[in-house]
């Protein structure tokens, strides 16, 4: 091993494998050939609920290439009383054609097999289902607050109590009492769900677009009651994920249908089917209160959230949470409820809880310091907690007050005049906000295995997802680091649950459980292999499991934190509003990568742009249906929209990690809804509290909106 | 997806005998939008014929001084046409405002003209649509409807036309060429589309079995032509279909409107020619209060529903925009 002249984590690198990308040569789960393979179209439910009466399956078998059609009344049982890896029972959804019930719409009720994917999809189509239809319920609203009830699930404590919050909010100079309402919001990666499943000398293999292969595998090992080492999930190349691709009906149905058939099965969503199937973010209906002294400082912090899910599945938006680790206040009370109706099981969607729950805090934040005449980053500075507000708990590392302290200097705030509705360009009102954001830092265990080669050359394996994040290629900065040379000797395989267990990209916490598996086995080889001894042809492999260290990290508020700010101009004339410009500035840990990890910042905030101005999936009550479910109908930025998006970061290195990561997945994307809709305030005057703030909005909010 | 047969007609004559008359088959242009509703089911045509190869794709000066446009012009070479830039600015700019670069080189003015409407529920096999399914009803009236019409519909059928090329041709009173087994002929744009009422799912006058052949742009008041705009609002800055659209020229002597045209678009179920607003402006002094008094003539037939008000609004400051713009620019 040489020594490397400076550390290559905190140099750009463009991804390992890019050039496969660009050129087309990376083969994603959805394009890889295997022979005798036939392929699976899913038929989803036409009405909201009731119960399949008939399937016709008669006259789609005899449609040319016809093999099979799975439903409820043939297909192979499966079990759903397991604990999945997310250490909660599976979403009943993924245990498809079980039973006649339909909880919602675009439920799948059928999988028609064929030769070709063109005579499955037309067989499907065709295919005649007859319902009993009962009446539905799809209608969200923050009125249906009485019918809720708290709800932890997998999330973090539903309720959490600090102080007397009436007390505080009575002796308060000021007091902040609104309401905020997100829409149902989809994640569509530009790769479909895609999957083949086939069995192979006993085996279960299964070639997949997912997040995590371990995840898969404990799926789909627990649904078909097999022991996990039978069971192989790949994923090589995963055109995006952002916490949809997980396991979903597809991958059940082609394992079924792989048994049935006995030779491989691809089953590939489409974009519209994807809008039942693929998961999407519940709305949210929250409430803020915020009483302060009249200097800004907070006395008391509420925060309620309302959010929905299936009535097979409860899986909570836990928007309140956000409010947790960000401002000090003697009251804090912070809840999320949940209300169950006819509609697909919502799931994990990019900062689950932050992304909604920072529109509400960070607005109402803008509100506070309108009425207390304090500038907005000074607000938050007043605000500063030294412990965790609620736990009490030291923080690992807190960096919020350097981001608007950097954000501030380089977007130019100081300049800033606070009064709204004032700065007129042509046809445009044009205003600056700010916005603050947080996103837990974790780490889960992961295991690595590392391979000094005999030909000088080192393989990493580890079982990391590279969902479009840059993984791959920051573990190959992490390894050569750690190993002390250069990244055209480090090769890392990821992506097959074979080998062995790690955290799944998730929770912003995969790059950092990885790393921290990597840098042990590097550790670990470095102390194995003697100076100038000779490598066996075979190599020399160490492997590492972090269960035990990332268990002994010592309990701390640990978090990454962030700045947002925005630029917006707004016609009153046509209600369109635009970003001018954004800019970011981040305390998320070291950045390993810096080339990947301003991707992931930008991206994360042009998500926020969207959820500011575009995102909204319409749902149809009488139908219990989305209207327009496409990339057509569903709006998000296009190029247009994005103007200069800038992303920075300040230094802020983990002390407890021992790379110094935190994660960078999901920090990007809060606040930044926030940061938006302050600038369209401080532009027209208007507070926008409903999002996305689209020009009918604008066009007719008279007063506030 | 369901099998289809396929020829490609190589002229005229020849492409109407390959249609013959069959109400099973389509006319292949661009495909831009045929290609999208054959993949969701809502077209489910039996046969494609093919048109691109036919010599329709020319811009070319009309004998009486107008500008005759070829049925497979793509939107681009449209666009990009020096005349039509020159002569007609409100058309290129309404072009330029529809779809993306690679759509419109793909994209045609017959299919242009032709392309259904986005209503999600037209375009979602699993919903009733009177348009797509007659008679089977439209949620849009109860439901989801704030971008559908508030002129010209009825209770059975609330759907806009989604063309912005069809909104600047609107304004310049178009004019479009057919050819059909007996022989050519021609309808006024203003009579293309047919009126709603309870036959949604009959959208344009022409005979079947026809096939456009163009459009032609007359020569007249080309001085009001010339100075004209087209500005489209839509939920995001691109690749979106208007919420909102105004096509505008506008011919300003001494402070006097001599000459005004106005189509909307995003409103009803054709691009809607404002006649009311022209009439009460011709003559008018050329200034916001007059143009918002256009306007407001108009929109005086609007009958929003109760989640698309807002367009009458939007409609009334764009036209005060856009005239504004326009009289700025004729008073320089």
């Amino acid at each position: 091993m040489t020594t490397a002249a400076k550390p290559l984590i905190g140099t750009a690198h463009p991804r390992v494998e890019g050039r496969d990308k660009v050129t087309g040569a990376a083969r994603y789960a959805g394009e890889i050939s295997f022979a005798g393979l036939a392929h699976g179209w899913l038929a989803l439910s036409t009405v909201a609920r009731g119960r399949v009466r008939e399937i016709d399956t008669e006259s789609v078998l005899s449609m040319p290439g016809v093999l099979t059609v799975l439903h409820h009344g043939n297909a192979p049982r499966v079990e759903t009383g397991y604990t999945s890896v997310l250490g909660v029972p599976p979403d009943p959804t993924v245990a498809v054609f079980q039973h006649d019930r339909v909880p919602h719409k675009g439920w799948p009720v059928a999988l028609v097999v064929a030769e070709t994917s063109e005579q499955a999809r037309e067989a499907a189509e065709s295919l005649v289902v007859r319902y009993d239809q009962e009446p539905h319920d799809v209608a969200f609203s923050a009125r249906r607050d009485a019918e809720a009830a708290p709800f932890d699930g997998h999330m973090p404590p539903a309720l959490v109590e600090k102080g007397d919050l009436e007390a505080e909010l009575a002796a308060s100079a000021v007091v902040i009492d609104a309401e905020y309402t997100t829409p149902e919001e989809y994640h569509n990666p530009m790769e479909p769900h895609a999957t083949t499943a086939r069995w192979e000398d006993g085996r279960l293999e299964v070639v997949d677009s997912n997040q995590g292969t371990n995840w898969v595998v404990g799926e789909l090992a627990g649904l078909f009651s097999l022991d996990p080492g039978s069971v192989r999930v790949r994923s090589e190349h995963v055109g995006g994920g952002f916490g949809s691709k997980g396991v979903r009906a597809h991958q059940v149905a082609a394992v079924m249908a792989a048994t049935v058939l006995r030779r491989p099965v691809r089953v590939v969503l489409t974009r519209r089917q994807m809008f039942s199937l693929a998961g999407h973010r519940s709305p949210t209906a929250q409430r803020i209160r915020l009483g302060a002294e009249a200097d800004g400082r907070l006395r008391a912090l509420e925060h309620r959230s309302l959010s929905r899910t299936s009535t097979v599945y409860d899986f909570i938006e836990p928007s309140a949470g956000a409010s947790r680790p960000m401002y000090a206040a003697d009251a804090h009370h912070t809840e999320n409820r949940l209300i169950r109706l006819d509609v697909p099981s919502p799931t994990w969607m990019r900062a689950p809880g932050e992304a909604p729950g920072s529109f509400a805090l960070e607005s109402a934040l803008d509100e506070l310091a309108e009425r207390c005449g304090v500038d907005p980053v000074e607000l938050r500075i007043r605000n500063e907690p030294a412990v965790g507000p609620v736990s009490g708990l030291p923080f690992g590392s807190r960096n919020l007050v350097g981001c608007f302290r950097e954000g501030a200097r380089r977007f130019g705030w100081a300049e800033r005049d606070p009064r709204p509705g004032i700065r007129r360009e042509g046809r445009w009102l044009l205003g600056t906000g700010t916005a603050a954001s947080s996103f837990p830092a974790m780490a889960m265990p992961s295991t690595a295995a590392l391979t000094a080669e005999a030909d000088g050359t080192f393989t990493v394996r580890i079982n990391a997802a590279d969902i479009g994040t840059g993984a791959r290629t920051a573990l190959t900065l992490v390894a050569a680091d750690a190993l002390e040379v250069p990244t055209e000797r480090v090769r890392v395989r990821i992506g097959d649950s074979d080998l062995g267990p790690a955290m799944f990209a998730g929770g912003s916490a995969g790059t950092r459980s990885w790393s921290w598996a990597v840098t042990a086995a590097a550790e670990e080889l470095r102390g194995s292999l003697l100076p100038g001894a000779t490598i066996p042809p075979e190599g020399v492999t160490v492997t590492s499991d972090t269960t035990e260290a990332v268990g002994a990290l010592a309990r701390r508020e640990r978090h990454s934190y962030g700045a947002q700010f925005a630029e917006v101009a707004v016609d009153p004339a046509t209600g369109e509003v635009r970003v001018r410009r954004m800019l970011g500035i981040f305390a998320a840990g070291r950045i390993v990568n810096p080339l990947t990890a301003r991707n992931q910042f930008v991206g994360g905030m042009t998500w926020g742009i969207s959820m500011a101005l575009h995102e909204e999936a319409v749902r149809d009550q009488a139908l219990g249906g989305l209207y327009g479910p496409d990339l057509a109908g569903y709006h998000f930025a296009a190029h247009a929209d994005i103007r200069n998006v800038e992303a920075g970061w300040v230094e802020d290195t983990d002390p407890d990690d021992p790379v110094g990561i935190k994660g960078i997945g999901e920090v990007g994307i809060v606040g930044a809804a926030a940061a938006v809709a302050n600038a369209v305030w401080h532009a027209t005057g208007v507070r926008h509290r409903h999002l996305p703030i689209r020009p009918d909005r604008v066009l007719t909010a008279g007063g506030d909106a | 997806m369901r099998e289809f047969g396929y020829r490609r007609a190589l002229d005229v004559p020849g492409a109407v005998a390959l249609l013959d008359g069959d109400p099973d088959a389509r006319f292949l242009g661009g495909g831009t939008n045929l290609v999208d509703l054959m993949k969701t089911g809502v077209e489910r045509p039996t046969r494609l014929v093919d048109i691109r190869e036919l010599p329709l794709d020319r811009v070319e000066p009309a004998e009486d001084g107008g500008l005759r446009i070829g049925a497979t012009v793509t939107n681009s070479d449209l666009a990009a046409h020096p005349e039509v830039r020159r002569r007609y600015p409100a058309l290129a700019q309404a072009v330029l405002a529809g779809a993306s670069g690679q759509l419109r080189n793909m994209a045609t003015v017959g299919g242009n003209l032709l392309q259904r409407t986005r209503c999600g529920y037209f375009g979602d096999v699993s919903s009733p649509c009177n348009k797509r399914d007659p008679g089977s009803g439209c949620p849009a009236v109860e439901g989801e409807h704030r971008n559908h019409a508030i002129l010209g519909a009825s209770a059975h059928c609330v759907a806009t036309h989604p063309s912005d090329m069809g909104v600047a041709l609107t304004a310049f009173d178009a004019r479009v060429t057919y050819e059909t087994a007996t022989g050519p002929g021609e309808i006024p744009l203003a009579d293309f589309y047919l009126p709603v009422e309870e036959t949604p799912h009959r959208e344009t006058a022409l005979p079947p079995g026809a096939l456009i052949t163009g459009v032609t742009l007359p020569p007249g008041a080309t001085a009001t032509a010339a100075n004209s705009c087209y500005r489209k609002v839509r939920e995001r800055a691109s690749y979106a279909f208007a919420i909102g659209s105004v096509a505008a020229a506008l011919d300003v002597r001494d402070g006097t409107v001599r000459d005004v045209r106005l189509a909307f678009g995003a409103v009803a179920s054709r691009p809607w020619r404002a006649h009311a607003a022209e009439r009460a402006l011709t003559g008018a002094p050329a200034d916001a209060e007059h143009f918002a008094a256009a306007a407001d003539a108009e929109l005086a037939a609007a009958r929003p529903l109760p989640h698309n008000g807002y367009k009458v609004t939007l409609m009334r400051n764009l036209v005060v925009a856009c005239l504004s713009e326009l009289a700025e620019e004729a008073a320089r």
